[in-house]
């Protein structure tokens, strides 16, 4: 069975379809990438399918289960997460608390414990902490740990997005264009960031404008253009396909 | 950043309890304790507010209204229906922090100007059922109240009242320190610091929010029912709206997000108009000026920014 299973999927806002009777599936232990140009739905699909948005129509699965309409909190407690295009970092806060609060759901959340400092709340915030540690080092982030969010550069904030998702240890990994605004090596960073997440057999999709790495990196990529699927395929194929060319270049009808 | 908190936690309250311990050796009468408990009262109540205002990013006008409501609540129950006073405080608590709960959830949809405004109604609603609800409250009349008795003494003295009120900010402070610094608290600050962020990774920002509210509530009914028993009369003013902007005031100079800023900005604000008198007639301008140059040369309010200027001194010398 397919890890994520989108049916019939249509999203409109006020007369304009920004997702149109949408299909396809996501296998469980790949790097799947969403390509298309600007406007063409791509950050709209992650909202519908991580339950910021309800749909017009159609259904979302995880695991065969209908997850439609379901709140992003209770999606995240099934294995979902994701990172932002605009980023959504807590900048009120210090990135190893970032990371940490993407560990919420490991975590003893009662109320009583933690008004009390009860030791077993404690010790399991410390245990916490140190895992967190290790996945600020697996981004690259080790330095920054004890740094305020709100002085961290644009590219440390995109990888601290990818670490707190990480932290709640999805199955499910949704990146909206970690590379962009990002330099060349910068780029190449996330580039192996991604790559490693895969490898430790999360399932990654990826929506992402930069071709060189969308290309480098993906197993599968579905692109689409106003909505619409427009071809679905290995790199190879896509890329050989007119009606992307067309799309990304122009069509000479 | 574990020692460094350990500092705020520890550190903190080290010099907080010293402070508490040494400041009567400057009170010269009753007087200056009676001020004093007004300070710590006062203080309790913004370090609660905090919570919900400065961590979790929402604002209430309408505190005053559950200080009321405690004072109330331990007038009647110990008055009417003979309840031990410590037994009333926490029947009060009990209730308060239910009827918190009830409003809150409609409430805390609202954001901004909007819940702003919804809480400012809560306050005018308990404002003016005590006013209008004599057979209970007593009316704009008031109502008067025993005196609060602590297994078996009772509290009478300034001096008395001086040292319970410490401890209770003590506690007050050291449960607020707890709650920042464990999960509940830092998926209230995330669901301030950016809302969507918190929800995808399966914080129902919500639950914090209300939650935080009901927090607060509660420790200002403990608060009220104390002051109750301290001022042996109470009357309907006391859910003003003034008293309720008083308390978010303090909040906000002594600095957001900061449990021992809202101590020094209930501090502040409790002593200046006893400061100010001096100034006559000017008063109010005076005080007004001050809140003013606070607000455009401390925006961050008091706490918060002479740390960060401490810190950079620092940063300078080394």
């Amino acid at each position: 069975m397919s890890l994520l299973t989108v049916e019939a999927l249509s999203k409109e806002f006020g007369g304009v379809h920004a997702v149109q009777d949408l299909s396809f599936a996501v296998e469980a232990g790949a790097i799947h990438s969403i390509i298309g140009p600007n406007g063409a739905g791509k950050t709209t699909l992650f909202n519908l399918i991580t339950g910021l948005y309800a749909p017009s129509s159609g259904r979302v699965r995880l695991d065969g289960r209908d997850i439609t309409g379901l709140r992003p909190d209770h999606l995240a407690a099934l294995g979902m997460s994701r990172t932002f295009q605009n980023l959504q970092i807590f900048f009120n806060m210090t990135a190893m608390e970032n990371v940490m609060v993407g560990a919420h759901l490991q975590l003893d959340r009662r109320f009583w414990p933690s008004l009390l400092r009860l030791p077993g709340m404690v010790r399991r915030d410390r245990a916490c902490r140190d895992s967190c540690a290790q996945l600020l080092d697996f981004v690259g982030l080790s330095a920054y740990a004890e740094a305020e969010a709100a002085a961290m550069s644009y590219g440390a904030l995109k990888r601290l997005e990818i670490a707190r998702a990480l932290a709640a240890r999805p199955r499910l990994l949704l990146l909206d264009e970690p590379a962009a605004g990002l330099n060349a090596t910068e780029s190449r960073e996330i580039d192996a960031v991604i790559k490693k997440v895969a490898a430790q057999g999360v399932t990654v999709v990826l929506v992402e404008h930069d071709m060189k790495m969308v290309m480098g990196i993906s197993d599968h990529i579905l692109a689409l253009d106003y909505g619409r699927k427009l071809a679905e395929g290995s790199p190879a194929q896509v890329r050989a396909n007119p009606d992307v060319i067309a799309a990304y270049l122009g069509a000479h009808v | 950043m574990t020692t460094k908190l350990m500092n705020a936690r520890f550190g903190g309250m080290a010099v907080l309890s010293l402070v508490l311990a040494l400041a009567p050796l400057g009170f010269a009468n009753a007087y200056y304790y009676d001020v004093a408990v007004t300070v710590l009262f006062n203080a309790v109540i913004c370090v609660g507010l905090n919570l919900l205002i400065g961590y979790g990013g929402q604002i209430s006008l309408g505190h005053g209204a559950f200080f009321a409501l405690g004072a109330y609540g331990s007038a009647i129950a110990t008055s009417r229906w003979g309840f031990a006073p410590l037994t009333a405080m926490a029947a009060s608590a009990v209730i308060v922090g239910l009827a918190a709960f009830v409003v809150a959830r409609p409430i805390l949809r609202l954001k901004g100007h909007y819940l702003a405004m919804a809480t400012l109604g809560i306050g005018m609603i308990v404002h003016i059922v005590l006013k209008t609800e004599a057979h209970w409250t007593g009316g704009p009349d008031g109502l008067s109240v025993d005196p609060l008795v602590v297994a078996g003494i009772t509290v009478a003295t300034d001096r008395q009242w001086y040292w319970l009120s410490a401890a209770v900010l003590m506690l007050a402070v050291w449960l607020a320190l707890n709650i920042v610094q464990s999960p509940v608290g830092r998926a209230l600050r995330a669901g301030h610091g950016a809302e969507i962020g918190a929800r995808v990774v399966g914080i129902d920002t919500t639950h914090y929010k209300v939650l935080m509210f009901v927090v607060s509530a509660v420790f200002a009914s403990v608060v009220g029912s104390l002051f109750a028993h301290k001022n042996g009369f109470i009357t309907p003013d006391i859910a003003s709206f003034h008293r309720s902007i008083e308390l978010v005031t303090m909040v906000v100079l002594g600095g957001m997000a900061s449990i021992f800023g809202s101590v020094i900005g209930a501090l502040i604000l409790t002593l200046l108009p006893q400061m100010l008198t001096a100034f006559d007639d000017y008063e109010a301008m005076v005080f007004g000026a001050i809140m003013m140059g606070t607000m455009i040369f401390m925006p961050k309010g008091l706490l918060p920014s002479l740390r960060v200027a401490v810190k950079k001194k620092l940063g300078q010398r080394s």
